[in-house]
């Protein structure tokens, strides 16, 4: 994938984000802070479909923002064309990790299998 | 030897944010933002992934997080967060070339009209934005 | 030239900046020969200064007078050349265009630039800024540019002419890339210098190769290795401010600017 692509990626992604993490933030704010922590809140946030659905694109794309990111900084650290590829594919592995295990939880939680 | 060779400054080089103005200081503390912020992600995905273990678990979880440490940590991850999305917002109009002056006929003594004080302005409101939310942040946190 | 006179009675205050008297300076020129395997130490040479001398000036004296093998590459004296880039009590400047009265210490360290390969002491390696530099084809690309005895010449208005003249005054003295904080670690990385060079032809309305030029810095160490640091802008001594000139070429890859 040619490198501009990628960016308008990173680019579009932080926009994203930065929405979602907003709402996110908020839905914390809408009760008293500790209690919005409490555990039948919180499975009730899961159960909620389209908070699930957010939740799930968020982790998407600060997954996405966060392994690119952390791929540009290591590429520029030091070079090398096996270095740039195991970063390179590295950071997609550890991006679809993260996803897969995010997407566990909010899977799990808003089936109810806790 | 290589690197010697090459007189390359390094991490300690890019790391270094006190020789070349508040941008490089900006340019600094995206980075270092950055990288907290994937950390805390990563432990954020991981502490919320104890709700499937039932409410045992999650509320061990909550006892391990919800402590003076755990409220100044997530006071910084506020204040990082809101660095980071105020100054990730100037630098992307700037990699578009928004706000980063317009080509002339340079005069001495050759200020750079791309570092103006519209960019050195979004620095230190990204700066004030992200102290005020650490501020409220706290107040939630430690007022609960 | 304005004359200032001062009465008899009126004693001329004691300060090098403003008096045209000799002052001391201790100089620390790094030596170093890395091919030889000669690790880099300091030598220290005390320098008399007025307020006019340069710190190029400077070093001269102590080839001339204290040791004459200080390497050090110099041409114009006069800030055109691009020779005498170096690091100035820690920051990249030009010798030449660097008065030892503004840095405001008796103490000066002169150091060859980051992020080049050092020759010896002062001199540095410009390969790699000179081969990124022709990467980006810096000439003016069109198929009509050949001389014919029908062609007519380029039409371009002085706006036209505003848009890239700043870049194009460009001396390749290597000061950006020194201070750059990419170039630090990324030795593949194209460089302001080079990038900027980019956006000069790119903002030439004569010149047809604007697609061309942007695939070749659209690379993974290409043009969006720059994250704005603005310490390239800093440095220049001609006010070419390559980091305008890259995010203005990055305006085109991002749509912004057509």
């Amino acid at each position: 994938m040619r490198e501009s692509i990628i960016m308008k990626i990173h680019y579009g992604t932080a926009l994203g984000a930065v929405a979602l993490v907003a709402v996110h933030i908020l839905m914390r704010m809408s009760q008293k802070f500790s209690d919005s922590l409490q555990y039948q809140n919180v499975i009730a946030n899961y159960h909620f479909l389209p908070y699930a659905l957010m939740l799930e694109v968020l982790l998407v794309l600060l997954s996405v923002h966060g392994f690119n990111g952390l791929r540009v900084i290591l590429l520029e650290l030091k070079q090398g064309s096996t270095y740039e590829r195991m970063i390179n594919y590295g950071s997609l592995a550890a991006m679809a990790a993260l996803i897969a295990y995010g997407s566990r939880t909010i899977l799990m939680a808003g089936m109810g299998v806790s | 030897m290589a690197e010697r060779l090459s007189n390359r400054e390094g991490i300690k080089g890019m790391a270094n944010p006190t020789r070349y103005g508040i941008e490089r200081v900006a340019y600094w503390l995206q980075r270092l933002t950055g990288l907290g912020l994937l950390a805390y992600l990563i432990g954020h995905i991981y502490e919320t992934s104890t709700i499937v273990n039932g409410k045992i678990a999650w509320n061990q979880m909550l006892e391990l997080t919800q402590t003076p440490q755990g409220h100044i940590l997530l006071t910084l991850v506020i204040g990082m967060c809101v660095f980071h999305t105020a100054n990730g917002i100037r630098v992307m109009l700037g990699h578009g070339g928004i706000g980063v002056g317009k080509p002339g006929q340079p005069e001495y003594p050759y200020k750079a009209a791309s570092l103006n004080y519209k960019q050195r302005l979004c620095i230190w409101v990204s700066i004030a934005l992200a102290a005020l939310a650490m501020m409220y942040g706290a107040s939630v946190l430690f007022g609960d | 030239m304005a004359v200032v006179e001062t009465k008899p009675s009126e004693e001329p205050k004691s300060n090098a900046k403003t008096t045209d008297q000799t002052n001391t300076i201790t100089l620390r020129i790094s030596r170093s020969n890395p091919s030889e395997g000669q690790e880099s130490t300091f030598a220290e040479f005390q320098v008399p200064v007025q307020k006019w001398t340069t710190v190029l000036e400077a070093i001269l004296y102590v080839k001339q007078n204290l040791d004459h093998s200080v390497a050090v590459r110099y041409s114009c004296r006069q800030a055109s050349c691009g020779s005498c880039g170096m690091k100035i009590n820690g920051r990249p400047a030009l010798a030449c265009y660097t008065k030892v009265s503004e840095l405001n210490s008796n103490v000066i360290t002169v150091e060859p630039m980051n992020n080049f390969p050092i020759i010896r002491d002062l001199a540095v390696d410009f390969k790699q800024l000179i081969s990124n530099h022709k990467k980006m084809k810096p000439f003016i690309i069109r198929e009509d540019s050949e001389v014919t005895p029908e062609s007519k010449e380029f039409i371009q208005t002085p706006q036209d002419l505003e848009k890239f003249l700043q870049f194009s005054y460009c001396i390749k003295c290597g000061l950006c890339n020194s201070a750059c904080p990419t170039m630090a670690t990324d030795e593949s990385f194209i460089g302001p210098q080079g990038l900027a060079q980019a956006y000069r032809y790119v903002a030439d309305n004569r010149d047809k190769g604007k697609d061309e030029r942007l695939k070749i810095v659209d690379d993974s160490h290409g043009i969006w290795r720059c994250h704005f640091a603005g310490s390239c802008s800093q440095v220049c001594p001609k006010g070419v401010d390559p980091a305008m000139a890259i995010q203005l070429l990055r305006g085109y890859m991002l749509g912004f600017r057509k």
